[in-house]
């Protein structure tokens, strides 16, 4: 009771001092005002305005939170192993991490795009880069579920990626490091950068239908960095546009030897003459290993594929393809605002941002207004095609989104703070400062032809004091702010996974009423499916036990099995039979080295198992289903190699003998 | 401890209204919204398997049962995980009762009693009829047991009700009996 008193107290003397600090002037602290929780407070029960995607960065993963509440949601599993949910652990999805190199249990997670139609987000799938060994994903948004993984191949950190054009025609993907050719002998001299080493473009092809991407062709361009990248829309439909920084060829100490040159390039492709080439034949076949990994939404199994061709295209072959415009100090982030006439380059060693116009670059490619040309690809002159620069913005210009007013707001890093700029006239409007060194920010639809403007989130790179200490690793904050006004205001901050790197955010409306409750059983196509308990069985298969189990409220069946042997590998294919929303079951045996399972209603998975001793293995239910879940249980006997104990199952019946009952 | 409570409360007012002469908005905005609280029978899903309550309100046999399960405040229990085996007397089977029993039983004042008499027709796990074996008896939420008899192949309960049907449901089973299962007297 003293205790409880002392603390009540204690709280109150807290709140006392918190309110009274929060009459401190504007700017100074946190900069916090007073009404800011009320604009981040989502009552208990009601739902959030939008969905949030953000990046897991090293994670490898993809968070789902609600704005403006900053809940988390859900973790998707896409480049790595997902305890959570068994993705990587299970037989049914450890394809999808396979690649030319094999199975890959983690990667690093940068940047999402949500699909588009006619340059608005549509909701029907997001798709994500891994930046190590590049691939792409995408996720499909009725179940939250990822539904296929594409390698690339003639790539290195796939970092300027993925980006979609306007209609999802395309999913876009530039590589980070320059390399020799997947066909080429890469056994070279490190130093031989200039003569051996190449920029490739990916374009994806969605197939508008289910979405499977494949590789259209890929181009074949001067070794530099790409860094990231935009798809032009509106007036700019059919060009994209890529950050490149390295133009200094360098192949050692970039942090001095790629800041060399005063201007990098932003790079300008014509990628619906691309595709026209493409289809009249150009490009040359190269032989390449790559992974195409789907999943199968009625058999609950993925699919790798090993492909071995691509169509490439040398850009320097293709006059009138490739445009390079100066732009100044390494340029990371390449925005196009909503109209498509403007073309933002941060680069994040320059003192200002330069602001590209569609319409100048056009009449300077009619008007052939070149500098010169670097590696056979003319160069424009910056003046011609630069529509104004936004000077003095704030010290490290890294990231641009855009809003519906006509605005656009950059993140400087090293200033610490995101500014807001008039596209019309490239006057800053506002700064406000964020906690700490911001990378990406993201306003919903703010990449899209039709932004909002209510929300904008700021991801951090450095934590230190903002939260509670945690030791020497903090998680990632989040800061979101509301831009509705003239003046940005600060009103949340929330933890993250991994490291966000670029987000998207979408009304919960156009997700929300499509996602799947459930997969119907009657569709299950699973080889290895029990639909009922009825045919539920143990099957030995030379010294291989397939075990086709059922889950349902609150037992398993089998949940007696007698007959395995040492040397055996038991594969438990667990059908969760349920057909109710949010009713998922687990499956867990002792001594598993491949993990666990956790099975969605309606879903088959499987375990592989390979005792490594005789004796009475448990096994059980990890998710907490029911009032009985802790009666979901069930033994498996393993016998001595050669026993001749033969294959039994059973559920309920293999009661104790009566006389071995002890007398009451 | 309550006192400390309200003490707290009026420190952290008294602490918002001082910032009022300052321009900083702060309480009027804040007002928080009042959900209404719903257990799991309010989930809106029309895709899921039904669960023994929208089972049983399906059930133009069951009306009696449902209106009382509401009046004993059982619905949201009922919805929930489970699983369940629920016994569940036919309106019939209610009307077998002396005259008045079930218009007695819906009285605010008799909502325990009523809670006693439903609660004897619920047990944990999801017993499917041909699992039952003559003599087991079975633990009721409620506290008493029901004993099972196999006659002719048919269940009984308490030599009482007759097991006529079986529905499964998401969170457990329902089995129709033509009888209300009375529990013993309080001792």
């Amino acid at each position: 009771m003293n205790l409880i008193k002392n603390n009540a107290l204690g709280l109150a003397t807290l709140a006392l001092m918190f309110g009274f600090s929060s009459c401190k002037p504007k700017n100074v602290g946190s900069a916090v005002s007073g009404d800011a929780a009320s604009k981040s407070y989502v009552a208990p029960g009601k739902y959030d305005e939008y969905y949030n995607f953000v990046s897991g960065g090293f994670s490898g993963q993809m968070s789902v939170y609600g704005l403006p509440s900053g809940r988390l949601l859900k973790v998707v599993p896409i480049f790595s192993v997902n305890p959570e949910n068994g993705w990587g652990y299970s037989e049914e999805t450890k394809p999808m991490l396979n690649t030319s190199h094999g199975f890959i249990p983690w990667d690093d997670q940068h940047h999402l795009d949500l699909s588009q139609t006619n340059g608005e987000i549509d909701g029907r799938w997001i798709f994500a880069n891994a930046n190590n060994t590049p691939r792409v994903a995408r996720v499909d948004l009725a179940t939250f579920h990822t539904a296929e993984i594409l390698e690339l191949p003639n790539s290195a950190g796939n970092h300027s990626s993925p980006f979609i054009t306007e209609n999802t025609e395309y999913v876009i993907a530039g590589t980070r490091f320059s390399v020799p050719p997947d066909d080429s002998n890469g056994d070279v001299p490190i130093n031989t950068y200039k003569q051996n080493f190449k920029g490739t473009i990916s374009f994806i092809s969605v197939d508008q239908t289910n979405g499977n991407m494949d590789i259209a062709f890929q181009l074949q361009c001067p070794a530099v960095n790409f860094d990231l990248s935009h798809a032009g829309k509106g007036v700019s439909s059919g060009w994209f546009f890529f950050s490149c920084y390295n133009t200094e060829q360098a192949n050692t100490l970039l942090e001095v030897n790629a800041s060399k040159r005063d201007k990098d390039f932003i790079m300008a492709v014509n990628w619906k003459q691309a595709a026209e080439l493409i289809k009249a034949g150009k490009g040359r076949k190269q032989a390449v290993k790559y992974a195409s990994n789907r999943y199968n939404e009625k058999t609950h199994t993925a699919t790798s594929t090993i492909k071995t061709e691509v169509t490439v295209m040398d850009v320097k072959d293709f006059p009138g393809l490739v445009y390079f415009i100066p732009c100044p100090k390494s340029p990371h982030g390449c925005d196009v605002n909503p109209t498509g006439e403007y073309i933002v380059g941060s680069g994040k060693l320059a003192a200002l941002i330069p602001v590209f116009s569609f319409d100048k670059i056009q009449k300077a490619i009619a008007a052939k207004a070149f500098e010169g040309e670097y590696e056979g690809i003319p160069v424009i002159k910056y003046d011609a095609a630069l529509y104004g620069e936004v000077k003095k913005p704030g010290l490290g210009p890294l990231h641009t989104e855009f809003d519906d007013k006509g605005n656009a707001y950059t993140t400087m890093f090293v200033s610490s703070e995101v500014v807001k700029w008039s596209v019309k006239d490239l006057k800053v409007l506002d700064r406000v400062p964020t906690y700490y060194s911001p990378g990406h920010l993201m306003i919903p639809g703010g990449d899209s032809k039709k932004p909002t403007g209510k929300y904008l989130v700021a991801y951090n790179k450095i934590t230190k004091d903002r939260f509670l200490p945690t030791g020497p690793e903090l998680a990632q904050s989040a800061q979101l702010f509301d831009i509705s006004g003239d003046k940005m205001q600060l009103i949340l901050d929330y933890p993250t996974i991994g490291e966000p790197h670029y987000a998207q955010a979408v009304a919960a409306s156009i997700i929300r009423d499509k996602s799947v409750k459930f997969f119907k059983i009657e569709d299950n196509s699973n080889p290895y499916v029990s639909k009922g308990e009825p045919t539920a069985k143990v099957v030995r298969e030379g010294n291989k036990v397939h075990v086709y189990m059922t889950a349902i409220r609150s037992h398993l069946t089998p949940d007696n099995i007698e007959g395995i042997k040492l040397g055996d590998e038991v594969y438990f294919h667990v059908t969760n039979i349920e057909q109710d929303w949010d009713v998922p079951h687990g499956f867990a045996i002792k001594g598993a080295a491949t993990g666990e399972l956790l099975i969605m209603p309606g879903e088959t998975t499987t375990l592989k198992w390979v005792p490594d001793r005789a004796g009475i293995i448990p096994f059980y239910c990890t998710d907490f289903c029911s009032a009985l879940h802790q009666e979901m249980s069930g033994y498996a006997r393993v016998s001595p190699a050669g026993s001749n104990v033969p294959i039994s199952f059973s559920t309920g019946t293999n009661q104790p003998k009566s006389d071995s009952i002890p007398a009451k | 401890m309550k006192k400390h409570k309200i003490f707290f409360a009026f420190l952290l007012i008294g602490s918002m209204a001082a910032c009022n002469d300052s321009s900083t908005k702060t309480a009027e905005t804040a007002a928080p919204e009042v959900v209404a609280n719903g257990g799991q029978e309010a989930v809106k899903d029309d895709e899921s398997a039904k669960d023994i309550v929208k089972v049983a309100i399906g059930s133009k046999d069951h009306t009696t049962l449902v209106a009382a399960l509401k009046q004993a405040d059982l619905v949201t229990s009922l919805s929930n995980a489970g699983p369940f085996t629920v016994f569940a007397p036919t309106n019939a089977a209610f009307d077998k009762l002396p005259a008045g029993t079930v218009e007695g039983l819906m009285k605010p004042e008799k909502k325990e009693d009523l809670q006693n008499i439903l609660q004897y027709h619920v047990t944990l796990a999801a017993m499917k009829a041909e699992s039952f074996i003559d003599g087991q008896v079975l633990g009721m939420v409620n506290g008493d047991n029901v004993t099972v008899s196999i006659k002719d192949g048919k269940v009984m309960l308490n030599n009482s009700a007759t097991i006529v049907a079986s529905i499964p449901a998401s969170n457990g089973i329902i089995h129709v009996i033509d009888g209300v299962l009375l529990p013993p007297a309080k001792k």
